[in-house]
């Protein structure tokens, strides 16, 4: 047998003997990311189609959580820089071929809309201030009490905010528009980030892009299913995120039928899930209980079994965070040898 | 023009001098280096082959560095030479990820480091460091684009191979073997 055994005197931290990079961080903003995405697609879609009074979690709710995901993502990705102070020099240019620098001009634009989105329901979600004590002197600086006789007991403090509100709900379907093309941007985004990087074979896949953005539907979806008082909606998302399910399991095995097809370096990275170290872990926490029991948890609830909704839904956003760190993991394990 | 590197594997014997000139010349932090000694050895005992081999970044035609670099910190100078300025650079480690070669690293202030082949020396009319202290003589720079250049005759006259050449990023550190 022909062996090749390659020693180096470099031992450089992280990078040496095998690449890392990236830790924790980048795994959980790609998570948070791709969950903000999917719970603003879902929010746009639903306005879109018109159903915003039968999806009232999707639609009030899932930005609120997506805004929260945008902002910790956000923070994990500045705690990744080595050089955070300079974090705004991403800011100060556009550069299409790199998918971080486009990545980062998405997050920008779609934060503020997430804001503008929140802050246009938010006379819906909290009509009394009442019970929100505490919350409403947080936002004292731009709101104020009225008369009780209305049906929400507070407004905007200043004019042009309640012109801007008026804007906005007249013009949601436009809005909306314009929202689910960045989210879609978005949920891709995290997916192409890895896959442009054609050092790493297991990344250096186009399909990273679908399978991200079907991941982060599908925990968007499952956010919104777990968080619903309404049964309609927690039926609907219940079949969204089967079927997005039965999705992600279909680019997975694309995913590996590709590396198998491929040149020797992709062969070796499939071989790292098929027999090799990450084969657990990855079977386990994303195929297993990420994806398979969730889709029978909720077969079962399709065929009037009773299911509690909490547990198909902690487990699939368990296994897209896996997911996640597996593929960051991994991927700067696998490498090109020469 | 075009900078480019010939490396003698038959005449490297592996002693890290370019190593140490490399570090002493750039201030390279303790414990890090711009480039590197990787020896391999192919086939069963006890037929063996040995190759050493000095590395540093390939310096390559096509870069992922360049592209992936969300910012433009990592740019092409004069002569294909891929700098990094400090100032542009946010540390987010996409150039490190998108390296074939692993060439780069975080130095310790944040921002990324790599090989300059010692342009403020080509400056001047020197060589690189690596290339001047080599006591075998096994490393030839020069211009690719001057067909009379030590670099541009070498390789036309001697095998040579690049490394990961299918990783597609077509590298200008030819190795003669």
């Amino acid at each position: 047998m022909k062996e090749e055994i390659i020693t180096s005197g470099r031992m450089i931290p992280n990078i040496d003997p095998v690449l890392h990079v990236w830790h924790w961080q980048i795994p959980v903003y790609l998570f948070l990311g791709g969950l903000a995405a999917g719970l603003l697609f879902f929010a746009s879609y639903y306005t879109l189609t018109g159903k915003t009074k039968n999806f009232p979690t999707a639609v009030k709710i899932g930005p609120i959580i997506a805004l929260f995901a945008i902002v910790l993502g956000l923070i994990a990705l500045l705690l990744d820089l080595k050089h955070p102070l300079y974090f705004w020099q991403l800011y100060t240019t556009i550069r299409l071929e790199s998918p971080m620098s486009w990545g980062a001009w998405a997050l920008f634009l779609i934060m503020p809309m997430a804001v503008v989105w929140i802050a246009s329901y938010l006379k819906e979600i909290f009509p009394k201030l009442d019970s929100r004590k505490k919350f409403a002197s947080l936002l004292k600086f731009i709101i104020v009490e009225t008369e009780t006789d209305k049906e929400f007991n507070w407004d905007w403090k200043f004019n042009w905010l309640r012109k801007f509100e008026q804007f906005v709900i007249k013009e949601r379907k436009p809005f909306a528009w314009i929202m689910i093309v960045f989210s879609v941007i978005l949920g891709v985004y995290t997916g192409i980030l890895l896959s442009a990087f054609n050092a790493r074979p297991l990344w250096n896949t186009s399909i990273l892009g679908p399978l991200f953005l079907t991941s982060g539907l599908s925990t968007a979806a499952a956010t919104i299913m777990w968080m619903s008082k309404n049964h309609t909606e927690k039926i609907v998302f219940s079949r969204i995120d089967l079927l997005l399910i039965v999705v992600e399991l279909f680019f997975i095995t694309h995913l590996f039928m590709g590396y198998v097809a491929g040149s020797q370096v992709k062969i070796d990275a499939a071989h790292y899930f098929l027999g090799g170290e990450y084969t657990i872990s990855f079977w386990v926490n994303v195929i297993i209980l990420g994806l398979i029991i969730p889709a029978i948890l909720e077969s079962l609830e399709l065929l009037k079994f009773k299911v509690p909704i909490a547990i198909p839904a902690a487990l699939i956003l368990w296994g897209g965070l896996m997911f996640r760190f597996i593929m960051v993991d991994a991927g700067q394990v696998t490498r090109y040898l020469y | 023009m075009r900078y480019a590197m010939a490396i003698d594997t038959k005449k490297c014997v592996g002693c890290s001098d370019c190593v140490v000139a490399c570090q002493t010349e750039n201030n390279v932090p303790l414990g890090f280096c711009r480039d590197w000694i990787s020896e391999t050895t192919d086939g069963t005992y006890p037929k063996l082959e040995l190759e050493i081999r000095s590395e540093r970044c390939n310096h390559c035609d096509n870069t992922p560095c360049v592209r992936t670099c969300p910012t433009g910190a990592s740019h092409i100078i004069d002569g294909g030479i891929i700098k990094v300025t400090h100032f542009e650079c946010i540390g987010c480690g996409a150039c490190i990820e998108s390296c074939p070669y692993d060439a780069r690293y975080f130095h310790p202030e944040g921002w990324v480091d790599k090989c300059t082949f010692c342009d403020h020396r080509l400056k001047n009319g020197q060589l690189p460091a690596c290339v001047s202290v080599c006591p075998t003589k096994c490393m030839y720079f020069g211009d690719l684009d001057d067909k009379n250049s030590v670099v541009s005759k070498i390789i036309a006259t001697r095998k040579w191979k690049v490394l990961a050449p299918e990783a597609g990023t077509s590298p200008q550190i030819f190795y003669l073997v």
